[in-house]
């Protein structure tokens, strides 16, 4: 049966969820007595599916947090130019923020013309060997809201893992919302067959980022899901004038060098505040290249180095 | 009778949403600001968080673990003070223990954000600020839908000045639009660092994005504050940034946008 089968009522919660039939809005559904019973949650074929298609995938890679604004798509952006710096290297980049899609401007891909709306469409081309993959190249307006509840959301993560010819690729790097909700159960359940390497987490030094990014790793081991390391973003603002560093997002209980001392996990390095990461972003461009020798591009190259080229144990 | 269909909102005279399309703006330091703004200005205020996975307000106002009491009416809210000027409802203070995840899919968000909207025994407030996660999903249709029989006074739409954060408040613009939430207007927050050693003003996150989504959009600016560390801090550590630094120009643009609000309010 369909996630959301067509004669479920507005706000179904899904029949594949834990409260299939027993919600509220299940009254006088003509699924509710099979969804109820449980029959209905049986191991999403797609699951498998997608398994099939991954398997010319040969790192699977999502970058979390539980705070918002963090700089989530900013680090996935960057990763992504990083690895396919060397030609010979395949990336794609799948970009699950529905509601808030902003891989397409940061990638320079914002205003691509889709030519229909296929999901094959949905793949753009950074470089020849450097796909992105995003619902905002359906939106047709830059003022299209896409305003859609859990299910619908969950519909067209699986689309995207499922229904796409992946091909042969080095790296699929997935950028998430801020939350443990929807889009991370989704990503996480589709792509439980064919394996995940593992998450990246980034937060910015405050206490307010890390009480998040504490649940988002704890969802992380209630899922599974390993944990590569973490990023702090944010780490310090040096004034380009006097050259006196600032914190302008203080660590006041030690930023995510003590959370990862607390909990056991990699700290990957840590990025300063740069004007121009955000203005390469704004542009579409790649921050890595375009400021090089800044010590911004360092940090971010310094993780991307330390942790895809080198590390082999990790991967 | 409207006391009754309105139930424990009978008594709420404002009700405002703080939202954005982008996280990470300042959503919940914008509320918490707002919030002792007005308490400051003599106002009975109640913030209702629903940020179901993020929730930050009860660190911002230094409320930590709480107990939640029923009463005959629903739920108490947590008071920051003896004088019940300042009422909170947030997750936070119903999760054991405050790392614990809430991963929950979008109709149980819906179901407890109804509960939240319609069980809290507010009482008698001025002010009711709804802070929101960032999106245009379940939380925000489960806001809205819950609160159609109040009259909402309206939204308050928070961006950074980059063009990455004001592309994701558009799409919110057209949320408030489709779902009918008057737009009363816009603040554009961490609008330029000014450092402290030498004064050299550096546009961190770009600039003007703010007004210029406010002139496009045919909505009010509201007007731009500055990132400032002791803001970060007095949020992190919950201390009320309104009487620390009324010196500071943080404080006088939170204070300018404040009396633009309730002037928007009063005019409608």
């Amino acid at each position: 049966m369909a996630d959301v089968p067509s004669d479920a009522p507005e706000h179904c919660p899904g029949t594949s969820s834990v409260e299939a039939g027993k919600t509220s809005a299940c009254q006088g559904c003509p699924n509710q007595r099979i969804c109820a019973s449980g029959a209905a949650r049986t191991p999403d074929p797609a699951i498998e599916e997608i398994k099939q298609k991954m398997a010319s995938v040969k790192h699977k890679i999502l970058v979390l947090s539980g705070k918002g604004g963090v700089g989530k798509s900013t680090f996935s952006a960057q990763l992504v130019y990083g690895l396919a710096s060397d030609t010979s290297t395949e990336v794609a980049l799948l970009d699950v923020d529905i509601c808030g899609p902003s891989i397409p401007k940061m990638m320079g891909l914002e205003g691509e013309q889709v030519v229909d709306y296929s999901l094959c469409s949905l793949f753009q081309y950074v470089e020849d060997n450097l796909a992105v993959m995003s619902i905002g190249f359906l939106l047709s307006s830059p003022d299209d809201a896409v305003i859609w509840r859990g299910p619908k959301k969950n519909g067209m993560i699986k689309q995207f893992l499922r229904d796409v010819d992946w091909g042969e690729l080095d790296y699929l790097i997935v950028d998430t919302p801020p939350g443990t909700s929807d889009e991370h159960l989704s990503v996480v359940q589709y792509l439980s067959g064919a394996g995940v390497d593992g998450a990246i987490i980034i937060t910015t030094p405050q206490e307010l980022s890390l009480q998040d990014v504490r649940k988002e790793i704890g969802f992380c081991r209630k899922v599974k899901l390993p944990i590569i390391g973490v990023v702090e973003n944010m780490s310090g603002f040096v004034c380009p004038k006097c050259k006196n560093t600032s914190q302008i997002f203080p660590p006041t209980t030690g930023g995510a060098e003590k959370m990862c001392s607390d909990m056991q996990l990699p700290l990957l390095g840590q990025v300063p505040l740069d004007p121009r990461i955000g203005k390469s972003c704004d542009e579409g461009r790649s921050f890595l290249s375009l400021e090089a020798e800044s010590p911004a591009a360092a940090a971010f190259s310094s993780i991307i180095q330390s942790e895809f080229m080198c590390n082999q144990t990790v991967l | 009778d409207i006391g009754s269909e309105k139930g424990n909102l009978a008594q709420v005279r404002h009700v405002v949403l703080v939202l954005s399309g982008k996280g990470g703006v300042g959503k919940s330091t914008l509320t918490t600001e707002l919030a002792l703004a007005l308490r400051h200005a003599g106002k009975k205020v109640g913030i209702l968080d629903v940020d179901l996975c993020g929730p930050s307000i009860p660190r911002m106002l230094c409320v930590g673990r709480q107990d939640v009491h029923q009463c005959d009416a629903g739920w108490v809210p947590v008071y920051t003070d003896a004088q019940k000027s300042l009422a909170l409802m947030s997750i936070g203070f119903l999760l054991e223990n405050p790392d614990d995840a809430v991963v929950w899919r979008g109709p149980k968000k819906t179901a407890l954000i109804g509960q939240f909207v319609s069980d809290v025994a507010w009482g008698e407030l001025d002010f009711l600020l709804v802070d929101t996660p960032p999106g245009t999903s379940d939380e925000h249709l489960a806001v809205v839908e819950n609160l159609r029989k109040h009259k909402v006074d309206g939204a308050i739409l928070v961006t950074t000045p980059q063009a990455v954060s004001t592309g994701d408040v558009r799409r919110e613009i057209t949320f408030c639009k489709k779902t009918g939430l008057r737009i009363l207007g816009i603040v554009e927050n961490m609008s330029g660092f000014v450092c402290p050693h030498c004064s050299e003003c550096s546009n961190i996150f770009s600039k003007g994005g703010g007004e210029e989504l406010a002139k496009l959009s045919g909505s009010p600016f509201l007007g731009c504050i500055p990132l400032d560390p002791q803001l970060s801090t007095s949020v992190e550590e919950g201390k009320d940034f309104i009487q620390a630094f009324p010196e500071s120009a943080t404080f006088s643009a939170i204070s300018h946008i404040a009396q633009a609000v309730l002037a928007n309010i009063a005019a409608a």
